[in-house]
C-alpha cells in the first residue's frame, strides 16, 4: 500500500492523502484568501444567477461586466483600486439599464455596440499605464490567487449586502419574474424591484470578476443556475443546487490550479461547461427535470430527449 | 363535457336568486358616467353600472374596444378621465387583495421550469417582501395550495413544470393562484381565448362553480359570449365608445345593437339560445377584421 502511494506521490505533484494536501494548501495565506473570497463569491453568484437566468438577463449581466472592465481600468489610471472602479461603473450601468427598462427589450444590437465600445475604452485606459498589463490580465480573466486580504474583506462586505438585498426582495422578485402582469396587479412595484435587482447583479458581477474575471463571468453567474434548473423545479431547491454547484466548481478549480500552473478561471469554466453539457444531453421527464433513465420504450412517463 | 345536471343547478341558483334577492345584494362596484381616455382617444364613455356581490357578469364586445381597459380601471392601473368609480367602497387601488386577476395570455413561456404547485403558491404570499419564515405556517400553506388545486381540478399535473402544460391546464392553475388570495371579486381577461370549444365550456363552468361556492363576484371578459350564456347573469357590452349593462336577452338584441352601433345589425338565436351577431364588419370603423360576437 505504501509502495503504491509513494509511487503515485512521486508521479503527481500532490500526495494522495487528502488531509495532507489540504494542510499544505492552507499553509499559504494567498490560498486561504482565495478560498474565502471564492466561496463567498460562489454563494452570491449562485443565488443571483438563478434570477439572472429566470429573467433572461444573461446578456445584461455580460454587459455589466464589460462596463465594469472600463471602470476598473479607469480606476487604475487615476490610482484608485480596480474594485472601486468596477463597482462604480457596474452600478451606474445597472441604473441606466433600469431606467431604460422595456425600451431595451430586443435591442441587443445597440447594447452589443455599446459593449464593444466600453471594452475598447478599457483597453485605451490600460494603454495610458504601460506597466499595468498584469492588472489588465487579472481584471479580464480573474486573479483570485493574487487577491489581497483587503480585497477579501471588501468582497465579503459587498457580498453580505447583496445577500441581504436579495433576501429582502426575494418573494416579489420571484413573482415579478414569473408573471409580471399578475405581480403588478397584486401591488408589487415591479419596475422598482427590477431596478434593485439590476443593482444586485452589478454587485454580484463586481464580486465574481475578482474570481473569474470580466470575460468569464458566465461560468459563475449563469452556468451553475442553468444546470440547477434542470435538476429541480422547486425554486428554493434550484437556488440551493445553484449555490452548491458554484462552490464545487470554484473549489475544484482552485485546488487544481494550486498544483498545475494554469489559470484558475480556465478550470472553473471547464468544469462548469462539462457539467452543463452533461445535463443538457440527458433526457427530461414530464416534471421538467433530468433523469438517468435512458430507455424511452418501457418508462411510464414517456421520456423525451432534451431539446438542443 | 358539461354535466347537464351541474348546469341546471347553477342556472337555478342564478335565476332564483336574481328574481328574489337580486337587488338586495351589496354593490361592490359602482360606476357613474365613467369615461376612459388614452391620449386623445376616448375608449369609452358614459359608463354607469353597478356590479353586485357574488354576481357573474360577462364583459362582451368586439376586440380592441376597451374590455381590458375596464379591467385595468378596476385594478387601479388606469384612472377615469371623467366620472366616478368605486370598488368595494373605495377608489380603485393597485394591489387590492379583494380582487383576483387572471390576465389575458397566449401561453406561459415554455421554458418556465417552475413547478406548477410553486407557481400557484405565490398566490398566498408572493406579493409580500422578504422570504417566507422557514417553519411557520408552511404546512398550512401547503394545505391551502392543495385545496385550491383540487378546486380547479389541477391536482394531476401540480408537480409538473408549468411551462410544459397546455393552455387549458395553465388557465386552471392561474385560477387556483387567484383564488388563493381569497378574493371577493375575480377579474378574468379572455380566459377562453385559444382554447378549443370543449375546453371553453369546461373552464366556463369551472369558474362559475368555484365562484358560486365561494360567493365571489366574477367579471369575465370574452369576445364570445356563447360558452358563458348558461352562467352569466348580466352582460356588460362594450362597443363604439359606449358601455351598456343588462341581461343577455336585453342587451344582445337586434334593436339594441343596431342602436348602439348606429348600423344595421342582426342578432339571431338558435334553438339552444346561443347568439349569432351579423353586420359587425361594416359597422366597426377601424380596419382589422374583428370577429363577430357569436
Amino acid at each position: 500500500m505504501s509502495i503504491v502511494s509513494t509511487a503515485l506521490a512521486s508521479l503527481t505533484p500532490f500526495s494522495w492523502n487528502p488531509i495532507d494536501d489540504l494542510q499544505t494548501i492552507f499553509q499559504y495565506a494567498f490560498m486561504r484568501n482565495a478560498f474565502a473570497a471564492g466561496t463567498v463569491v460562489a454563494i452570491v453568484a449562485g443565488i443571483v444567477g438563478y434570477f439572472v437566468v429566470l429573467r433572461n438577463l444573461s446578456f445584461a449581466g455580460h454587459s455589466l461586466s464589460h462596463s465594469g472592465f472600463a471602470g476598473a481600468t479607469a480606476a487604475v489610471v487615476i490610482g484608485a483600486s480596480p474594485v472601486s472602479g468596477l463597482l462604480v461603473f457596474t452600478i451606474g450601468s445597472a441604473l441606466i439599464m433600469g431606467a431604460l427598462g422595456k425600451r431595451l427589450h430586443g435591442r441587443d444590437v445597440i447594447v452589443g455596440v455599446v459593449l464593444a465600445w466600453t471594452l475598447g475604452l478599457g483597453i485605451f485606459f490600460l494603454s495610458l499605464y504601460s506597466g499595468y498589463a498584469n492588472q489588465a490580465y487579472s481584471i479580464l480573466f480573474g486573479q483570485i490567487l493574487g487577491i489581497s486580504q483587503n480585497d477579501v474583506q471588501v468582497t465579503f462586505f459587498t457580498s453580505v449586502a447583496t445577500l441581504l438585498a436579495i433576501i429582502l426582495i426575494y418573494r416579489p422578485l420571484l413573482f415579478a419574474s414569473l408573471d409580471e402582469e399578475i405581480a403588478e396587479s397584486r401591488g408589487i412595484p415591479t419596475r422598482l424591484v427590477g431596478i434593485i435587482f439590476l443593482i444586485i447583479v452589478a454587485l454580484a458581477v463586481s464580486a465574481a470578476t475578482q474570481v473569474v474575471g470580466v470575460l468569464l463571468i458566465f461560468s459563475l453567474l449563469v452556468t451553475p443556475a442553468a444546470i440547477a434548473e434542470r435538476l429541480s423545479t422547486h425554486p428554493p431547491m434550484v437556488i440551493l443546487l445553484s449555490v452548491l454547484l458554484a462552490i464545487i466548481f470554484t473549489w475544484v478549480g482552485l485546488l487544481i490550479a494550486f498544483y498545475f500552473p494554469y489559470p484558475v478561471s480556465f478550470f472553473i469554466t471547464s468544469f462548469a461547461f462539462l457539467a452543463y453539457m452533461t445535463v443538457r444531453v440527458l433526457p427530461v421527464t414530464q416534471e421538467g427535470t433530468i433523469t438517468l433513465a435512458f430507455r424511452t420504450r418501457d418508462t411510464p412517463h414517456g421520456l423525451k430527449p432534451s431539446r438542443f | 363535457m358539461i354535466n347537464a345536471q351541474d348546469v341546471q343547478n347553477i342556472q337555478q341558483h342564478i335565476y332564483s336568486d336574481s328574481k328574489g334577492i337580486g337587488d338586495s345584494r351589496a354593490a361592490i362596484i359602482t360606476a357613474h358616467e365613467v369615461a376612459v381616455r388614452l391620449g386623445n382617444r376616448t375608449i369609452w364613455r358614459g359608463g354607469t353600472f353597478n356590479i353586485r356581490s357574488g354576481e357573474f357578469v360577462t364583459v362582451v364586445g368586439p376586440n380592441g374596444t376597451g374590455k381590458s381597459t375596464l379591467l385595468r380601471l378596476l385594478l387601479g392601473l388606469l384612472f377615469p378621465s371623467e366620472g366616478h368609480i368605486e370598488v368595494f367602497g373605495q377608489a380603485p387601488q393597485r394591489g387590492n387583495s379583494l380582487i383576483g386577476y387572471v390576465p389575458q395570455r397566449r401561453t406561459l413561456d415554455p421554458d418556465l421550469m417552475v413547478r406548477a404547485r410553486d407557481f400557484v403558491a405565490m398566490g398566498i404570499d408572493g406579493h409580500k417582501w422578504g422570504i417566507p419564515l422557514p417553519f411557520v405556517s408552511k404546512q398550512h400553506h401547503r394545505t391551502l395550495v392543495q385545496e385550491a388545486l383540487d378546486a380547479v381540478g389541477a391536482t394531476a399535473y401540480a408537480d409538473r413544470a408549468i411551462g410544459r402544460l397546455s393552455g387549458g391546464e395553465q388557465q386552471r392553475l392561474l385560477l387556483a393562484q387567484a383564488l388563493l388570495g381569497q378574493p371577493r371579486l375575480l377579474l378574468l381577461d379572455e380566459p377562453l381565448a385559444s382554447l378549443d370549444l370543449q375546453k371553453q365550456n369546461t373552464i366556463a363552468q369551472l369558474v362559475a362553480q368555484v365562484a358560486r361556492e365561494r360567493d365571489i363576484a366574477v367579471l369575465l371578459v370574452s369576445h364570445d359570449v356563447n360558452p358563458l350564456l348558461p352562467f352569466t347573469e348580466r352582460v356588460l357590452y362594450v362597443a363604439q365608445g359606449q358601455i351598456a349593462i343588462g341581461k343577455p336577452d336585453e342587451i344582445i338584441t337586434t334593436e339594441h345593437l343596431t342602436q348602439m352601433y348606429d348600423a344595421p345589425i342582426e342578432v339571431m338565436r338558435d334553438s339552444r339560445g346561443r347568439v349569432l351577431v351579423f353586420g359587425l364588419e361594416s359597422a366597426i370603423p377601424e380596419s382589422g377584421g374583428r370577429d363577430k360576437s357569436r
